[in-house]
């Protein structure tokens, strides 16, 4: 079979569209499915949410995914699930929820909705609330204020509580969530697999990940381009333990990050630092090789992984090379990184009971928004003293930075009001934020002060001030 | 009753501008847009796009054969630049293609060269500078100068708010067909078909009978699809009539963000003199609203900030002076409020001034001021069915607000790394077009021979719930049940001179209409009835689909009634025309009654800010609102919830920035924020005020679009309240939004540290 093989709602399809081409427009225009709907092309409001599932252990996993951004090829191999796919005959229990707590006005947005939390239902967690909400983290709705949304999301949560957690897609069937045939999904989706084969690749390739840098900055070109896409390729999407090291293969999403359980053992408060990174549906997308190959001087899993001092697996050809991250970023938007060349995976240190991190993001809009300033870092404590201490910071210079100075004054010291002020004075002069949309540069230099000061008060609470004679 | 149209909705089958099926031979369109903010026309090479693969046509300004001129109120905007551009995003070519690609590929062919002139995106500038709209207006009452000359405790500052983007998801859009007879048939995503109608025989130089403009339902307006819709439904128009092709233009979201209007920035100066029983003796304000390169709806804007300069409260003396302003800006627009809220913001932050530097809370002084039944605004209308002082106090009571003040400070006594701040909020809004004459609507009714009822009017459904509204209206004139009435898309065909869907009027003027029109087929009817059933027609009634006798079902159903009627060769369709009764207004002498009725409400805002990290959340929101009775307080506690979350928006993280060079910054959704589920408070407690509406509300239920945005503007004081409760030096002006930038720089203003405290014992002890 030659093209881009998958199936579509309940239909096998084939196409021989370039693979670079959007599916939103795939879906839209040349399938006529209209119940997708165009909001921003940006990934910045859901409105065009689909669910993905691909076969995941003996079963299936579906996760939602904003079709604006994604790359055809990205399809191949999967169950493309639309609305028109998850209608049945009456509404299902979603769609009731949505209606009778009046959370559709002008309904543009509606479907977005509706989608994400039937990929809500679909999860593998517990079902609850906080989860139904996060389910349309992603999702924007310039009408109803979000309240109705909430009840509806709440109502959903709680009746499906109620049905129980094994044999998820089964019971979501006999209870008239999804429509019959996604019983048969599971089954068609590997026989279609087994006779197709990945699209060949044009010479001259980008690499494509997840897309949701490329296709925002240039959509028009890679539409029409036949790339190397490796959003799909097992080996690189391995999150592992390697004797002390974490392996993080290039094609992980930050949402496959999230869920290892060797990733989390390591960062206690990972929840948080993860729910302030774009959405439910861009970190379905996002890898880590886009974020870090991306070379924002603001990419949140940048600043992540600089602080643990990680390190990067290059591929060209058949050599290999490994290099320091923070050696990576030579200048703004400039890396080391050859023609052709394709990270691999990137490595850091597995932390102990020793070492503390912290990850500090702010923005105009706490979730779904880029940072103004973002910092991470690990400190290294043996008996109340520092060891030693690594900050990075985003948005404060053309690259993300690893405030090296403002680093090293740390080692023999004790954390205390005294280290902070010399810490943030450091960084002070080490950094050159400029004035745009996400901040003035005075504003950007407070910012990180701030931040440095929240990463003390996090990892220190002792060191909280306390409102004197209460 | 639940949205008519949340099913097709929740199933993705309702149908919007871009979701038409596609006619034969459709073409698409491309704007090309001045990529500079202002300068005379020295060149435009449009050779290269026309050479591109698929493009059929490049229109410009000299391609329109009627007017080149889209300006409502004041003819001062061309449909596509001529001679000179006077903001970036201003249409300048049309390009025309087989698929939207190839017109967006084309269009980055076309090059223009100009002879930049100075660029203006500052309204004080502008004034300055003598570049306004129109003459400045003054609104007066009483003789504040006295008090101000005269009195010790006056304040006097300035305030900034800052423009709105309507970021409806659905952007702006218009599908165009030319008709057989040399006109044009037009799905436009408008608030205003009839005014897309006149723009469009203007600029085609054909008699509005040859435009037919079609309205489905908009996915969101705001007030962005009120004038601005026009132009884009102009330019498929014209793209249409002279490729004879059916033409689509739909914008991407870049475009429409960088070439539409948006909310008016405004920056003004007040005064305000406070007595020493807290009542404020006299007020005085002076505006400068940014317009933008074109009047667009401006002035009427301006007008509605006058109305609403001093809130809910009863000034005896003061004065409001406002100018409009040009610059080099896309022409800002209607959005919800209209010009209301950013008036209320001046006055809310005058006594916000007065409060801080008094020692009292702002409620102290708000509390002091409410308007009272009888008083008269100072435009000369008297508060009638004055609900302003039940609202305050109810919300006092219901929410005990002095609890609410004790908590906040005992968790600011607990707590420094977080502060909380509280603020009340009063609104008082006018209902009614302020230009007297756009208050007047029609409807018709059409009783088909099986007894079911389609019904057209001139309202645009945008979400808004109007057209849900509508058919309960006629649920309750006829008696009949929902899914026996459907209701038509808008259309100038069907409904003409139609004012557009705006001014939160849109269900009070048509459902008037509607009713009356009811009215004239069951006045028929009964008569009809009263002859076969031999019974009075005073005795008559419609019930449960039935003809009642003094109560008593007869065994005359609405079908058959029907059936005879056209038997009888009866009209079975109705038509009726309402106007709002007794509103007038003088601009000469700025007086009048111009509102059928006011809304009135108060919420109390609580939020608490991280005084580490400069961000905040918003907890809670408490209001009591003057609903009138309430025809659907789904559909009303809907529109309530998402009007404070766009306000809070204005309030908060919603930036628009322009450059210097006037070139929008905040130019996508990515840089760009409106709130999320996550920004939105964590409760909004709302209570229906119980009352007896008012008798010009359709079923005495108040008019609800506008108002509750308003209740936003307490978000910006609450968190305003909280940086002083945490540095209560802090220098915090009075600009809006308050980005967490702003908080940033307000808390840490005035050698503020958060470990002041500490570090002072920790010397004192070396010592
Ligand atoms: C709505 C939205 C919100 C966002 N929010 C955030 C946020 O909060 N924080 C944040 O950090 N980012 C955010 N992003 C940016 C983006 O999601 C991330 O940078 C993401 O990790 C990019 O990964 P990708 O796989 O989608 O990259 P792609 O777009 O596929 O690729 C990006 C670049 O990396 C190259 N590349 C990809 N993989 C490799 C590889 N293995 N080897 C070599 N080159 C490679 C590509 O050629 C391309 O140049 C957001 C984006 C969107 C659309
Ligand atoms: S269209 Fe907005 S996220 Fe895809
Ligand atoms: S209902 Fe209109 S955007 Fe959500």
């Amino acid at each position: 079979m030659t093209g881009i093989a998958f199936i579509l709602n309940h239909r096998e399809v084939v196409s021989s569209l370039p693979p670079g081409s959007i599916l939103l427009d795939y879906i839209r225009i040349h399938s006529r499915l209209i119940g997708t709907k165009i909001g921003c092309r940006e990934g910045d409001c859901g409105a065009c949410n689909i669910l993905v599932g691909e076969p995941h252990g003996e079963g299936i996993r579906y996760r939602s995914m904003t079709s604006c951004l994604m790359p055809l090829a990205n399809a191949h191999g999967k169950h493309i699930v639309t609305i028109e796919g998850l209608n049945r005959k009456d509404p299902t229990p979603v769609q009731r929820a949505m209606i009778e707590h009046g959370a559709t006005q002008c309904g543009f947005c509606t479907v977005g909705f509706v989608v994400s939390l039937v990929g809500f239902c679909l999860g593998e967690k517990k079902p609850d609330e906080a989860r139904a909400i996060a389910s349309v983290d992603g999702n924007i709705c310039r009408c109803t204020g979000y309240k109705s949304i909430e009840r509806a999301a709440a109502a959903i949560a709680g009746e499906l509580a109620e049905l129980g957690e094994e044999n998820r897609l089964e019971r979501l069937v006999e209870n008239g969530y999804l429509p019959d045939y996604f019983q048969t999904i599971p089954e068609r989706l590997r026989a279609l697999r087994e006779k197709s084969a990945q699209p060949d690749v044009a010479k001259q390739a980008y690499i494509v990940g997840g897309g949701t840098d490329l296709y925002v900055q240039r959509p028009e070109e890679m539409s029409e381009r036949r790339d190397r896409y490796i959003f799909d390729n097992p080996r690189l999407r391995e999150v592992k333990q390697v004797d002390d090291e974490i392996s993080v293969g290039a094609a992980a999403t930050v949402t496959d990050l999230w869920e290892s359980t060797e990733f989390a053992a390591s960062f206690p408060s990972l929840d948080r630092a993860m729910k302030l990174v774009s959405s439910t549906p861009i970190r379905n997308m996002a890898t880590i090789g886009g974020n870090l190959v991306n070379a924002s001087p603001i990419g949140d899993m940048t600043i992540f992984f600089l602080a643990l001092e990680s390190r990067l697996d290059l591929l060209q050809q058949d050599e290999k090379r490994t290099i320091r991250l923070a050696d990576f970023y030579k200048g703004y938007k400039l890396l080391d990184l050859g023609p052709g060349e394709i990270v691999e995976s990137l490595r850091f240190r597995i932390s102990d009971e020793k070492d503390l991190f912290n990850f500090e993001k702010v923005c105009k809009r706490t979730h779904l928004d880029i940072a103004s300033v973002n910092t991470a870092v690990r400190m290294r404590v043996v008996d109340g003293v520092i060891r030693k201490a690594v900050f990075s910071a985003g948005g404060v210079s053309p690259v993300p930075m690893v405030l090296n100075k403002a680093s090293a004054l740390t080692a023999g010291r004790k954390p205390g009001h005294a280290l902070i002020e010399e810490v943030t004075a450091a960084a002070e002069n080490e950094i050159s934020p400029i004035s745009d949309a996400r901040g003035s540069a005075e504003y950007k230099r407070l910012l990180l002060k701030q931040l440095i000061t929240a990463h003390f008060l996090e990892l220190f609470p002792q060191l909280c001030p306390v409102e004197a004679n209460v | 009753m639940k949205h008519i149209d949340s099913l097709t909705h929740v199933r993705g089958e309702s149908l919007y501008l871009d979701d038409l099926p596609l006619r034969e031979k459709t073409l698409h369109a491309a704007i090309f847009a001045s990529p500079y903010a202002h300068g005379t026309i020295k060149f435009i090479d449009l050779d290269k796009a026309l050479a591109c693969t698929g493009v059929h046509a490049v229109i410009t300004a000299q391609d329109i054969p009627g007017e080149n001129q889209i300006g409502n109120i004041l003819p001062d905007e061309p449909l596509l630049a001529s001679g000179k551009v006077h903001y970036r995003g201003q249409p300048t070519a049309l390009i025309v293609a087989e698929t939207d690609e190839l017109a967006r590929a084309a269009r980055e062919e076309i090059k223009l060269e100009i002879q930049p002139l100075p660029v203006v995106t500052d309204a004080r500038q502008a004034a300055a500078k003598g570049l306004l709209i129109h003459a400045p207006r003054t609104f007066k009452n009483g003789n504040p100068d006295d008090y101000f000359d005269n009195f010790g405790r006056v304040f006097e500052g300035s305030t900034e708010t800052g423009g709105q983007e309507h970021l409806y998801i659905e952007t702006q859009g218009a599908y165009a067909f030319p008709t057989e007879s040399g006109g044009v048939h037009v799905h436009s995503s408008t608030q205003g078909p009839t005014q897309v109608q006149r723009g469009i025989s203007r600029v085609l130089g054909l008699p509005m009978h040859q435009v037919e403009v079609d309205v489905t339902r908009l996915g969101g307006g705001f007030g962005g699809k009120e004038d601005q819709a026009t132009p884009i439904a102009c330019l498929a128009a014209l793209a249409a009539h002279i490729t004879r092709r059916p033409v689509k233009l739909v914008l991407h979201r870049l475009d429409d963000m960088y070439m539409t209007g948006k909310r008016h920035p405004y920056s003004a100066d007040y005064r305000i003199a406070v007595g020493r029983d807290y009542k404020i003796q006299a007020y005085e304000v002076t505006f400068y609203q940014n317009a933008g390169a074109a009047a667009d709806l401006s002035p009427a804007v301006l007008e509605r900030t006058l109305f609403h300069f001093t809130n809910a409260y009863y000034i005896p003396n003061c004065r409001a002076t406002a100018y409009s302003c040009r610059t080099n800006l896309p022409p800002n627009t209607a959005f919800r409020g209209f010009g209301g809220p950013q008036g209320m913001f001046v006055i809310e932050a005058a006594i916000a001034h007065a409060a801080r530097e008094l020692g009292v809370t702002a409620e102290c002084i708000q509390q002091n001021n409410i308007i009272k039944e009888g008083r008269e605004f100072p435009y000369g209308q008297r508060a009638l069915r004055c609900e302003a002082r039940a609202c305050w106090e109810d919300l006092r009571l219901r929410y005990s607000t002095r609890n609410l003040y004790d908590q906040v400070k005992k968790f600011n006594q607990k707590n420094k790394l977080k502060k909380k701040g509280l603020a009340v909020m009063p609104v008082c809004f006018g209902i009614s077009f302020t230009k007297t004459m756009l208050n007047q609507a029609s409807a018709l009714v059409h009783i088909y021979t099986d007894g079911s009822v389609r019904i057209s009017t001139g309202a645009v459904e945008m979400g808004q719930g109007v057209n849900t509204k509508m058919v309960q209206v006629v649920m309750r004139s006829l008696s009949l049940p929902a899914e026996r009435i459907h209701i038509d898309t808008t259309n100038t065909s069907r409904i003409a001179n139609s004012s557009p869907t705006a001014a939160s009027a849109g269900a009070d003027l048509n459902g008037k209409a509607l009713e009356q029109a009811c009215y004239r087929l069951t006045d028929r009817l009964l008569q009809l009835a009263a002859n076969i059933l031999k019974i009075s027609r005073s005795d008559l009634s419609l019930r449960d689909q039935s003809v009642y006798a003094m109560k008593k079902k007869t065994d005359l159903t609405w079908d058959e009634l029907i059936s005879r009627a056209y038997e009888e060769r009866l009209s079975l369709s109705a038509q009726a025309h309402y106007t709002t009764p007794q509103v007038h207004f003088s601009k000469d002498i700025e007086m009048g009654q111009p509102f059928a009725y006011h809304v009135y409400g108060a919420a109390a805002i609580e939020a608490t800010v991280d005084c580490v990290r400069g961000t905040y959340v918003i907890d809670n929101v408490y209001v009591s609102h003057d609903y009138g009775k309430s025809m659907n307080p789904v559909i009303d506690l809907g529109q309530t919830e998402g009007g404070i979350v766009q306000g809070i928006g204005w309030m908060t993280m919603e930036e628009v920035i322009y450059d210097e060079k006037g070139i929008l910054q905040s130019n996508a959704l990515s840089t760009y924020k409106v709130p999320d589920i996550y920004a939105t408070p964590g409760h909004i407690h709302v209570h229906f005020m119980d009352n007896n509406g008012h008798p010009l509300a359709i079923m005495k239920s108040k008019a609800i679009g506008e108002p509750p945005l308003m209740y936003g503007i307490g978000a910006y004081f609450a968190i305003y309240n909280a940086i002083l409760a945490a540095n209560p030096q802090a220098d915090v002006p009075f600009h809006a939004p308050m980005t967490p930038e702003r908080v940033l720089r307000g808390l840490y203003s005035n050698g503020f540290s958060l470990f002041k405290e500490k570090e002072k014992t920790t010397t004192t002890a070396g010592n």
